[in-house]
């Protein structure tokens, strides 16, 4: 019920400023599969501050043409194609995951238009690949493991054993943490793409005894992975980033209890923004929002400001405008390094029950004004 | 004379959606055209030669990644790396012909399947050129030097060559000598060994002309994408494929031709309709399993008569 | 690596096949007995491990819920056999992938539009929900040692239906020759009824079971499907009994096959190339076991027709 009161409002604000200048942002994210609940947050959480700006960015009525990518890059590639050339959008704000990402960068920066990530940030494109037109209003991809590196030789840990599914981002994951763990990684185990199954695994992990275990396990591998964590009592610290947050919490509710999270926001960082935007979040979708869905908003208000700033949705204008904007959004205050990249602070958070929802608590602040690895190799 | 009218209504397609204002579906139609040379190069082998092969997809990717990996070493021009493609995917086809058309039936099935897999496999542990995220071409196969396929419409001209071509051979090959051979492997290769033909290398050829075709429909694809990635081996793919040769019509080239268009078509129309668009397409394909037994171009042959 | 760990794999290995012979078991006989490839059998369980989530929704109960799936489960076999697969017996097997294709497509787009496209979860039961310990600090869950009794269990009936009941022995015959018992007065209609609904209610049983164990999403049955498949061609297509040595051969070449094989490519390769070679070829090796029984016995291990 609440989304389609949502919609109609944002029908009805669009019907009502007819005469007002009207932007196409054409949005694409993983709205199907096992992921799914990623880009329905990050939706959830653009369309919220949307309505609550009466269906306006900048001064400009926004027509949002939001487009699934179903995690296939080849399909996102010709979507992505369709939403420049046959739909015109004027900004592009996309994508979830970092491999549809690298696939839809060329059609969508060639066609002269901005491109915002409001989640996947890949290596290349901070470092060598990066480009005025990109920007990025979440992380860079190994920023959200480097927290648990971090926590990890904070807390002393002599051995970890560290553990992601066999693709890029599973590699970068674990190459983010190993930047800032100091002492030794007793193994590196790789799972598949789509594993469901983690007991050969989990039984390596019991064998080996390391003082904690790092995961990275996005979707429903994550959900199975936690819950046959709690179901083999391995009991070991669990450390993890993308793994264990409220997109995963309603599926493994008391298994996830306890274990550790990287992020750059929780629910509970204490501003007036984010107190509204939970509040607001839960009265529309009847759930606790994720990070995702704070990005997404944060997206939304970033784009307000920097476009109230251009005036203009002209590329080279608005990234000018973005390179500037210093807004305040759901984390605290918001700004992009010179790489396009956001430069923050960084928690270390804890699943927890709040009432009857499962939701993740900060528990320390890891990093402050984070810059990402990449940045100096980017030469804008 | 209605292969001709088929080629002429395609050939006019850009002018006349670029003029309804509808020029995107010159790209969609691109697509349409690189899975029809696809599709009928699998015909060939599974209706012709009735060998189910449910790994086809794998000379699609092979042929795309022989196309980026060559980029990948600064080979560019497409006189180098389409002819590249298809001889690693032919050569693939060869190989893994030789093991599998031993087996008949489910086990010909089975055996095809698992070096698609295999393929699959190895190809995202590439890590060196993108493993499971795939790799993006910066620029199209040139042609001496110069981008001749960049464009939109120089693109759909080339693709529409390609398939058109492949169906000119594929047909001249069935209606020769070689094609009656295959055709009687299909329906009786005790027979067809009996009055002293090689059943065996006579079908080797086919699987291995067919892949080749394949590698080629991959190529264009990693062209039209500007993108590669091993999803393009995967056994859904496959599937697919299979799909779209028996939802136009097994038994004729111009059929799963005519399929691939429909299905790829299809995709695009409704997936624009409703985020639930599978179930139209379930019902759409499973409505044509069971009603029109020769698959689509069975039913309109049909209608005419 | 330890005998203890060697055992803890051997279980998981024990318990993946047996959850894989539930859903091969009724593939098979579908197969042997009537001739039909039935892509979307991995969609009845898909289907089994929803409504079992469904019906927990309505009861709170894992017992009734896993009852009332299985019930729900067969209905909806008999169903789709009535509408869909009857017309499609004596058709080609490439019409029957074009249907069964179809027939995924509707039900696993209409799990995602009924139940949504996240994970959903379904508890255990309380009595099963505890762990035994197996090693020093690793815990085996109950369940799946319930799961590996289930399996066996099913095993077990399906022996004594096949070997010692009527409709068992209408089956044996019906997959070696299924017209011949049609001639001598079987109502072969009502015999593939009976087949379809066992098979069907079996994967829904094994989706409820593995549901609590993994995510309950639409694409779940993607890899299982491919799996059975492999399964009832390395087992010889209609034998149950090969079903059952093929899904253990299965189970623990796979699970075996992805804890050692990173280990073993790094006696050979550098660790980086070990990374990338160990787990392909961990995936392949199911195939490989496969292309292998192939060549050596293409009938499968326990081939059914004589040929």
């Amino acid at each position: 019920m609440k989304p389609l009161a949502l919609a109609a409002s944002l029908c009805a604000a669009a019907a009502a400023a007819a005469h007002a200048e009207t932007l196409d942002i054409g949005m694409m994210l993983t709205l199907s599969g096992p992921p799914a609940a990623l880009g329905q947050h990050i939706r959830n959480g653009f369309e919220l501050a949307l309505a609550e700006r009466g269906g306006r960015l900048g001064g400009f009525d926004v027509n949002l043409i939001v487009v699934d990518d179903e995690l296939k890059p080849d399909v996102a590639v010709g979507k992505a194609k369709a939403l420049v050339e046959r739909d015109g959008a004027d900004i592009v704000v996309g994508t979830v995951f970092s491999n549809v990402m690298m696939a839809v960068f060329k059609p969508v920066i060639e066609s002269g238009v901005v491109l915002v990530s409001p989640n996947a940030g890949p290596a290349p494109l901070a470092g060598r690949g990066c480009h005025p037109h990109y920007f990025n209003t979440a992380w860079q991809n190994d920023a959200n493991h480097e927290v648990l590196g971090q926590h990890a030789a904070n807390q002393g840990y002599q051995s970890i054993i560290l553990m992601a599914p066999n693709y890029q981002a599973g590699k970068d994951a674990m190459a983010g943490v190993k930047r800032y763990f100091d002492g030794e990684v007793a193994d590196e185990i790789f799972t598949q793409l789509g594993q469901l199954d983690f007991s050969a695994e989990l039984a390596r992990i019991a064998a080996a005894k390391p003082d904690a275990v790092y995961a990275f396990m996005p979707g429903g591998m994550g959900v199975n992975l936690v819950r046959q964590y709690d179901q083999a009592g391995v009991g070991l610290p669990f450390l993890s980033a993308f793994t264990v947050d409220e997109t995963t919490l309603p599926a493994t509710q008391d298994a996830a209890l306890g274990l550790y999270g990287g992020t750059q926001w929780t629910r509970d960082l204490d501003n007036p923004i984010n107190a509204a935007f939970v509040t607001g979040y839960e009265a529309a979708y009847g759930a606790a929002p994720s990070l995702y869905a704070s990005q997404g908003y944060d997206t939304a208000l970033i784009l307000d400001a920097a476009l109230t700033a251009a005036g203009t949705a002209d590329a080279d204008a608005l990234s000018a405008a973005l390179k500037a904007v210093e807004a305040p959004v759901t984390r605290g205050d918001f700004r992009f390094g010179p790489n396009n990249f956001p430069v923050q602070d960084y928690y270390l958070a804890q699943a927890a029950k709040e009432g009857d929802a499962y939701v993740m608590h900060k528990v320390a602040t890891i990093f402050e004004d984070h810059a990402d690895a990449y940045a100096a190799a980017c030469k804008m | 004379m209605r292969a001709l009218a088929v080629l002429a209504a395609l050939a006019a397609a850009p002018p006349v959606l670029e003029g309804l204002g509808a020029g995107f579906w010159v790209v969609t139609l691109s697509r349409a055209l690189i899975f029809a040379l696809a599709a009928m190069a699998l015909q060939f082998v599974l209706g012709r030669g009735g060998l189910v092969c449910f790994g086809f997809a794998a000379f699609m990717g092979i042929g795309a990644y022989a196309v980026g990996i060559a980029y990948a070493q600064g080979v560019e021009d497409a006189l180098v790396v389409f002819p590249l493609a298809m001889l690693a995917a032919g050569g693939f086809a060869a190989l893994t012909g030789l093991v599998a058309l031993r087996t008949r039936g489910v086990h010909f099935i089975m055996i095809t399947l698992a070096f698609g897999q295999m393929a699959y496999f190895a190809v995202t542990a590439l890590s060196a050129y993108g493993g499971d995220d795939g790799m993006t071409l910066w620029s199209r196969s040139t042609l001496g030097g110069f981008g001749w396929i960049e464009g939109r419409w120089p693109f759909y001209y080339v693709a529409l060559g390609a398939a058109a071509g492949a169906w000119a051979l594929l047909r001249a090959l069935g209606a020769s000598r070689f094609g009656r051979v295959i055709d009687g492997a299909r329906q009786n290769p005790a027979r067809m060994a009996a009055l002293g033909f090689d059943v065996r290398r006579a079908q080797l050829a086919a699987y291995a002309l067919s892949g080749a075709l394949g590698g080629l429909a991959g190529a264009l694809l990693a062209n039209h994408a500007e993108y590669l990635s091993p999803a393009y081996m995967s056994w859904r793919r496959s599937g697919e494929l299979i799909v779209m040769v028996v939802l136009g019509g097994a038994a004729s080239l111009g059929g799963a031709g005519f399929g691939a268009l429909v299905v790829v078509a299809l995709e695009e129309a409704l997936s624009g309709w409703t985020q639930h668009w599978r179930i139209a397409m379930g019902l759409i394909v499973l409505a044509v399993a069971l009603f029109a037994r020769e698959g689509l171009a069975g039913a309109l042959a049909r209608l005419r008569r | 690596m330890s005998l203890t760990l060697l055992a803890v794999q051997a279980l998981n290995g024990l318990q993946l096949g047996l959850l894989l012979f539930l859903i091969a078991a009724g593939l098979t006989l579908v197969f042997g007995v009537m001739d039909f490839i039935n892509l979307a059998h991995g969609a009845q369980y898909i289907t089994g491990a929803y409504l079992a989530v469904f019906f927990y929704g309505h009861t709170g109960h894992f017992g009734a819920a896993l009852g009332l799936a299985l019930l729900a489960a067969l209905a909806l076999g008999l169903v789709l056999e009535a509408l869909v697969y009857r017309r499609l017996y004596h058709r080609p097997h490439l019409d029957q992938v074009l249907a069964t294709f179809g027939v995924i497509l509707i039900l696993t787009e209409g799990a995602r539009a009924l139940f949504g496209p996240s994970p959903l979860s379904l508890p255990r039961p309380e009595i099963l929900s505890g762990a035994v310990p197996l090693m020093d600090g690793l815990n085996y869950p109950v369940w799946r040692l319930a799961i590996i009794a289930a399996g066996l269990a099913a095993a077990l009936g399906l022996w004594l239906l096949v070997r010692r009941t009527r409709l068992g022995m209408q089956l044996r015959a019906g997959a070696d020759d299924a017209e011949m018992i049609g001639a001598l007065g079987v109502d072969v209609a009502r015999l593939f009824r009976a087949v379809f609904g066992l098979g069907a209610m079996l994967a829904g049983f094994a989706g409820a079971m593995a549901a609590p164990v993994l995510a309950v999403e639409p694409d779940m049955g993607d890899g299982v499907l491919i799996l059975a498949f492999v399964v009832i061609v390395i087992g010889g297509v209609g034998s149950i009994r090969g079903a059952l040595a093929a899904a253990l051969l299965v189970g623990l070449v796979d699970t075996l096959g992805r804890s050692l094989s990173t280990d073993v490519a790094r006696l050979f390769l550098s660790p980086s190339a070990a990374n990338d070679a160990g787990p392909a070829v961990a995936s392949m090796l199911v195939y490989v076991v496969m292309a292998a029984v192939l060549f050596a016995r293409p009938q499968g291990l326990f081939p059914v027709k004589a040929q």
